[in-house]
């Protein structure tokens, strides 16, 4: 039996499958593209991304949205790489850098449920401040020496696949881990439900006796979380921190989610369609690498893809309402 | 009197006083120098409030179209990216890259520029009105693709001109005055006219309030969105043009670069509400003054530039808890415990 189509996994499927076109298409037509190192290679320079995206889902699940994500994971890049460089050890600045960035969450949550105040308002205030503490703790580029970061940053495992080799570094794990955990947490916890029901109807969800407020300060907590926690993977992609690194990475990770199926409204989407849409993002930059274009023809197609699962999300939403009726 | 104290010009009008009147007196305390000094050079005025006015007039400009939009519970995040394409068309044709049989006449440059703007409004227009796509997302894609678009048209390299009636958009002065105020003026006086003189204020303010009641008591909601989105594109394009004549050139990747975020600040700070209603223009142009007042007087006092980014954040926070009427019930409360305490 079929499962009845919806907004959510039209979507998905839209995605996944558009995700193999593009691998398939990309292999047919370059050298060397259709290999596993491939694949591999959009994990390990996106592995922030898919962090940042899966915590962004949890935020859009309820009908808000985060742009602070962007300045959080460039603070948190910074500011590790400040204190390490200050001698600190490892141990002690990833659980700081890690409670800072979730502590910045949790306030900006903690003002949009309380004070009533716009999530985009409050969220803009966050990316102001905390782009602008990165310029406070330096203004230069530092690099990262510490040994333990160092190590973590360069392990990886290697594969012999077809007589190519394929590399994937650790870091990477993080990321799938995060995923899953977050896929987990969404589809078999109390709170996974909670999020769902609050970002589909919040009248109903607190007339259900659902706490909202917890619920809504708590997304933003793990949105925060998860942004400083992609800015620790990307202070090990880069093994730097810089204070204007990933301008605008914000809405990369709000359009992988729209891309993935899920709704800007709030109630519909998975983690692993935000992954999807990640991917997708990144097989389109390494088709215009291939291509040997100008990386701005990135930005336009994802803008057009944007606008192709927009309009997608809003026949499917149209034709629903029209059912009901 | 009564309607003097309630309208929202007044809380921006007295923020920006009181703003102007610190730095002045902690400028006299810190330098021995007055901040307001103004000086004629050349028949020109030359001093800080004078630079306010010069670079204040650009955030003036888009936060009259910005208001627009918020005062129907959307939002524009694209401008910055329009911004930029109106000044790499603007420059190109200038510079006699594209449309050559132009011969780099500015004033067809600006005229097409401006058209381009009001494209690009139309396109977000489209979204937002017919198919009903919310305003943060349907701008989005036009944030996104903007600055490849303008990369296309400049053809990925920074165009940089060389025409003294181009300059003389954000250069000029005219009785004293430099020409960007003019133009915001020109603009506010505009926006004003159309706003009070037709019925689109009060469409405007009745969109912002309830859309869906404002069409079944009969007013084109989405007629009125396709107006409001174009308008604020033009005021884009225009807001880009006066930044490109002001560095002589466009660069497509930093051109307007977080202007969405500087112009929702501007009418956030002047007290329009963000979930639509009601609306003033004047109040966001003096909100958009206090956004270039605060980068200028980083400036004077010689602290980073960067540290901008947290006053304003700072600002905006204290902005909203005001407005926020939980915060101010809280704070009372807070302050009538103590006071009974110490009673």
């Amino acid at each position: 039996m079929m499962k009845k189509l919806t907004i959510g996994n039209v979507s998905l499927l839209i995605a996944i499958c558009l995700f193999i076109a593009m691998f398939v298409g990309g292999s047919i037509k370059y050298d060397r593209f259709g290999s596993v190192s491939t694949i591999f290679n959009l994990f390990n320079d996106n592995a922030y991304l898919i962090i940042v995206a899966t915590g962004m889902t949890f935020v859009l699940l309820t009908g808000g949205i985060d742009i602070s994500v962007a300045s959080n994971l460039a603070f948190t890049c910074v500011l590790s790489a400040f204190l390490l460089d200050k001698r600190w050890s490892a141990l002690v600045v990833i659980p700081l850098v890690l409670f800072i960035g979730t502590f910045a969450g949790f306030l900006m949550g903690y003002c949009i449920q309380v004070f009533k105040i716009q999530p985009f308002i409050i969220t803009l205030a966050g990316l102001f401040f905390l782009r602008g503490m990165c310029a406070v703790v330096s203004t230069v580029s530092i690099p990262i020496n510490n040994a333990f970061y160092k190590s973590l940053a360069l392990s990886k495992i290697s594969f012999q696949i077809g007589g190519s080799r394929a590399k994937l570094y650790y870091y990477v794990f993080i990321a799938l881990a995060v995923v899953l955990i977050a896929w987990f947490v969404l589809k078999y916890t109390k709170f996974g439900r909670y999020v769902y029901a609050v970002g589909s109807n919040e009248v109903s969800a607190e007339l259900m006796g659902i706490d909202v407020k917890k619920v809504k300060i708590a997304v933003y907590a793990i949105s925060g979380f998860s942004a400083s926690l992609g800015g620790f993977v990307f202070s090990l992609y880069t093994l730097a921190g810089y204070s204007l690194q990933n301008m605008g990475l914000e809405l990369d990770a709000i359009s992988s989610a729209v891309i993935g199926g899920t709704l800007l409204t709030g109630g519909v989407g998975t983690v692993i369609g935000s992954m999807f849409g990640v991917l997708i993002q990144g097989i389109i930059q390494t088709i215009v690498t291939y291509q040997n274009l100008n990386t701005w023809w990135t930005k336009v197609t994802i803008a057009a893809l944007l606008c192709f699962f927009i309009v997608i999300q809003r026949i499917i939403a149209i034709r629903a309402e029209k059912k009901k009726a | 009197m009564k309607k003097f104290k309630n309208s929202l010009e007044i809380r921006p009008f007295l923020a920006l006083i009181v703003i102007l009147l610190a730095c002045e007196v902690l400028y006299r305390v810190m330098f021995g120098d007055s901040f307001f000094k103004i000086t004629m050079v050349d028949g020109h005025f030359y001093g800080r409030l004078i630079d306010i006015l010069r670079n204040g007039s650009k955030y003036v400009i888009l936060a009259i179209g910005m208001t627009m939009v918020l005062a129907t519970a959307g939002t524009d995040i694209s401008v910055g990216s329009v911004m930029a394409i109106a000044a790499s068309v603007a420059c190109s044709i200038v510079d006699e890259r594209i449309l050559p049989s132009l011969h780099g006449n500015v004033f067809a440059a600006v005229l097409i520029a401006l058209l381009v703007g009001a494209l690009c409004g139309a396109w977000n227009g489209f979204l937002v009105a017919k198919l009903n796509v919310q305003p943060i997302v349907a701008t989005m894609i036009l944030l996104t693709a903007g600055r490849g678009i303008a990369q296309l048209v400049s053809d990925g390299k920074i165009v940089t001109i060389n025409s003294d009636a181009y300059y003389f958009i954000n250069g000029g002065y005219f009785l004293g005055l430099p020409i960007p105020f003019y133009i915001a003026l020109f603009v506010l006086v505009i926006a004003i006219i159309l706003t009070k003189r037709t019925a689109l204020g009060m469409a405007i303010e009745s969109i912002g309030i309830n859309s869906e009641s404002s069409r079944l008591s009969g007013i084109l909601v989405s007629k009125n969105l396709w107006v409001i989105y174009i308008f604020c594109g033009i005021m884009a394009a225009l807001t880009g043009i006066v930044e490109s004549a002001g560095i002589k050139g466009a660069d497509c990747n930093n051109c307007g670069l977080l202007y969405e975020m500087d112009g929702i600040l501007a009418v956030a700070l002047g007290g329009t509400a963000l979930n639509g209603g009601r609306f003033s223009f004047v109040s966001s142009a003096l909100g958009a003054l206090i956004v270039q007042t605060i980068s200028t007087v980083i400036y004077a006092f010689g602290v980073t530039p960067e540290l901008t980014k947290v006053f304003k954040a700072l600002i905006v926070v204290i902005i909203c808890l005001a407005q926020s009427p939980i915060f101010m019930a809280k704070l009372k409360g807070i302050f009538s415990k103590k006071g009974s305490v110490a009673a």
